[in-house]
């Protein structure tokens, strides 16, 4: 079989699919959107009748894919590290639980912060959860490890977490694929109670996950994807995961490192190897992409050891993610860089597209709040974010998936009314149901815009789970059918639009707008696949 | 061999399709390759980069170290000088004079085109008014293809096939239009080097 040309995304995708998944479950984030994008595209994914639809939110995903391997089969979650957060509560018990069809859980991390608000580590995750992690340096091992991940799964009884960042699922090469293996049968779990986490049975199943703890130290120090790699200088020794390996190697272009090197790829870390290291060298070097999370394992709160260098002591940066030139100054070899950008070049952030109906809400709502002033816009994820940056400098915050109903509440509990939020259609279905049934128990005074392009847009359009069904969730969680306003975000509609604006600010208590204009972006796309298909 | 390109432009004008093309003669041509990509918020008329490397021997880091880059193609004349720090002292630039402008501060283009042509390998072309003579202003990017692969060590016949394998779904007439495009890059670049 010849190889496929995938991303480190694409490549997680095909060897789930390879390895028998029978369901995926996820939430759009990047950089993890395209592991569902390529099974939702998948002709073999079609044929093998794969789940492939979107989830609500990162939770509700995680506890599907739970249910899945709760009936015998093989299921996979995605998200990004930040969409871990939101689904914290079931990945945990999860490790408690155990599995009975494999079980993978991937994270997809933004050291960097490219599209995130923060570098949180998945890793820290994983660990306190107890479970294996797989951490792929290349594609062929993100195929490997979604195809050997299940099996781990299953046989050490737990969740895997298959742990990439940004550099790993966005770039692309050669891929290598397996043999297609069966799904699993519809199988019960052999203990009926096995799920069900009363105080009596979990305090059983969290003695059997502390006593499994050996056989996966066993499991990572036996693993094909970590390797002791000899070195004659041992004056130091090199722990490098991930992909950080790479940035490593690129630094010798004949690829022999003096130095002896633990490549780790599979945690927990492979501690037989590790004292090998640190009992041949001097001293031990850590390169990892995000948090120094094994640099302080190997250093220790006292720090009595040999010398640990890496991101805690300055020999890396304490943030952001690595390169091979950062890298190359922590070896202590000199860096020659090109030419300096030339003065005249000018930053170009992201902006909202031209004719993006954000843009007329924005322009709306800066009209209708003249009156009472700036910061009382509470913002929410999503591509109208961007309203924080000129020219319309419109919004106060930007925290987590549906925090924009909850803080403007939270705003006008202490006086500060009216308060505004402003969020999308999916982040509003993602997270702000919840938020808005709170300030519907109250009555609370504030104006809730959910800006609708009916889509994801951020991320790049899929699908999202409100399905033009705005008014009748709202109405369902109690909002009065007199304060629910949908309006069309036009330039023809400013004023009227202003005007509803200013009515339902003006009103001591909730009330709903749903200024709704398709994404121009898939609006596009639809018009040419409509074109397309006409032609045909 | 290697080949370490960096790809440059704004979201939304089309360097992943130059990405691609390159990708598919790379492989036609088994050679090794690892492609860097940025998606998500930068795409929305953000600077956008894409890290290309093909080499004969296996490639270790997806990212291009500074100062060792082979070549930048740009679709766009400032975002060229944005990477200069990423260029080998040898390396060329290949970047459209065209300017995407969408931001308030946008330097004048005189100015920006000084500083192209003070790098001391370059080729400046307006890929716009070549596409527009070949028949189309959308396969702009495909003139900067060609333009760019004179410095590429792939056969130009891999790269109008890999040309091929990315259009053909689009019919033959956008394959002809392409490889027209392509041509043309190409003739600029081996009269003005």
């Amino acid at each position: 079989m010849s190889k496929l040309l995938l991303l480190g995304d694409e490549a997680i995708a095909q060897g789930a699919i390879d390895a028998g998944l029978s369901g995926l479950y996820a939430y759009p984030g990047t950089p993890s959107t395209e592991i569902m994008e390529f099974v939702q595209g998948s002709k073999q994914a079609a044929e093998l009748n794969i789940h492939r639809q979107w989830s609500a939110n990162e939770k509700t995903a995680m506890e599907s894919a739970i249910g899945m391997s709760y009936a015998g089969k093989r299921a996979m979650v995605c998200f990004k590290h930040v969409g871990l957060n939101v689904a914290a509560d079931a990945f945990i018990n999860a490790s408690v639980t155990g599995v009975n069809g494999g079980l993978i859980v991937v994270s997809a991390d933004d050291p960097s912060m490219h599209s995130s608000q923060n570098e949180q580590d998945s890793r820290f995750y994983a660990k306190f959860a107890m479970i294996p992690i797989l951490e792929p340096a290349n594609q062929q091992e993100c195929y490997d490890m979604a195809y050997y991940g299940f099996e781990l799964s299953e046989k050490m009884n737990v969740p895997v977490m298959l742990r990439i960042t940004t550099r790993m699922a966005h770039s692309r090469a050669g891929v290598q694929r397996k043999e297609v293996r069966n799904q699993n049968g519809i199988k019960l779990p052999s203990d009926p109670r096995q799920f069900v986490l009363l105080p009596a049975i979990a305090r059983k199943n969290y003695k059997n996950l502390l006593l499994n703890q050996p056989a996966m130290e066993a499991e990572s120090e036996k693993s094909p994807f970590n390797a002791y790699i000899q070195g004659s200088n041992t004056e130091m020794g090199i722990i490098a995961t991930g992909i950080a390996y790479n940035y490593l190697m690129e630094n010798y272009p004949d690829r022999k490192c003096p130095y002896p090197i633990v490549k780790v790829n599979q945690y927990p870390l492979p501690k037989k190897q590790i004292a090998e290291l640190y009992n041949t060298c001097k001293s031990v070097m850590v390169l990892e992409e995000g948090y120094p999370i094994v640099e302080e394992m190997i250093k220790g709160y006292l720090n009595v050891g040999k010398p640990v260098h890496g991101r805690l002591d300055g020999t890396l940066p304490r943030d952001g993610e690595l390169n091979p030139n950062i890298v190359a100054k922590a070896l202590g070899m000199t860096v020659t860089e090109g030419q300096a950008i030339p003065s005249i070049v000018k930053q170009r952030p992201p902006s909202l597209c031209q004719g993006c109906g954000h843009r007329d809400v924005y322009e709306d709502l800066n009209e209708a709040m003249k009156e009472y002033g700036t910061g009382r816009v509470f913002a929410d994820i999503g591509c109208y974010t961007l309203g924080a940056l000129p020219p319309f400098n419109a919004i106060n915050s930007c925290v987590d998936m549906g925090a924009s109903i909850t803080m403007a509440k939270g705003a006008a509990d202490a006086g500060l009314v009216p308060a505004v939020a402003i969020i999308g259609d999916s982040t509003f279905t993602h997270s702000g149901m919840t938020g808005l049934l709170d300030a519907v128990n109250e009555n609370a005074p504030i104006t809730v815009i959910i800006s609708d392009n009916s889509t994801t847009g951020m991320t790049g359009g899929q699908d999202s789970s409100a399905h033009g069904r705005l008014v009748e969730i709202c109405k369902g969680l109690g909002v009065h059918p007199d304060h629910i306003r949908v309006m069309v975000p036009l330039k023809k509609n400013h004023e009227e639009n202003v005007r509803i604006m200013k009515e339902e600010l003006a009103y001591q208590g909730i009330s709903v707008l749903i200024p709704q204009r398709e994404c121009i972006q898939t609006l596009a796309r639809r018009k040419k696949t409509e074109k397309k298909e006409s032609n045909d | 061999m290697k080949n370490d390109i960096i790809l440059a432009g704004v979201g939304g004008q089309g360097i992943l399709s130059i990405a691609a093309a390159i990708g598919l003669a790379a492989v036609n041509h088994n050679l090794y390759i690892k492609q860097s990509e940025v998606h998500g918020m930068s795409q929305r008329g953000g600077d956008v980069q894409s890290h290309l490397r093909i080499s004969d021997a296996p490639i270790a880091s997806d990212l291009i170290p500074a100062g060792k880059a082979d070549l930048i193609i740009s679709v766009e004349p400032m975002e060229a000088l944005r990477y200069l720090p990423m260029l080998a002292a040898t390396g060329w630039v290949v970047t459209n004079t065209v300017p995407f402008n969408n931001i308030p501060d946008y330097p004048e283009t005189e100015e920006i085109l000084a500083n192209v042509n003070a790098v001391k390998n370059h080729i400046a072309i307006d890929a716009e008014a070549i596409a527009k003579e070949v028949g189309s202003a959308r396969s702009m990017n495909i003139v900067m293809l060609g333009a760019a692969s004179l410095f590429l060590d792939i056969p130009f016949e891999r790269i109008e096939e890999g040309i091929r394998q990315l259009f053909g779904k689009k019919g033959d007439d956008v394959v002809e239009l392409n490889l027209k495009a392509l041509r043309a890059g190409r003739e600029y670049s081996e009269k003005n080097r």
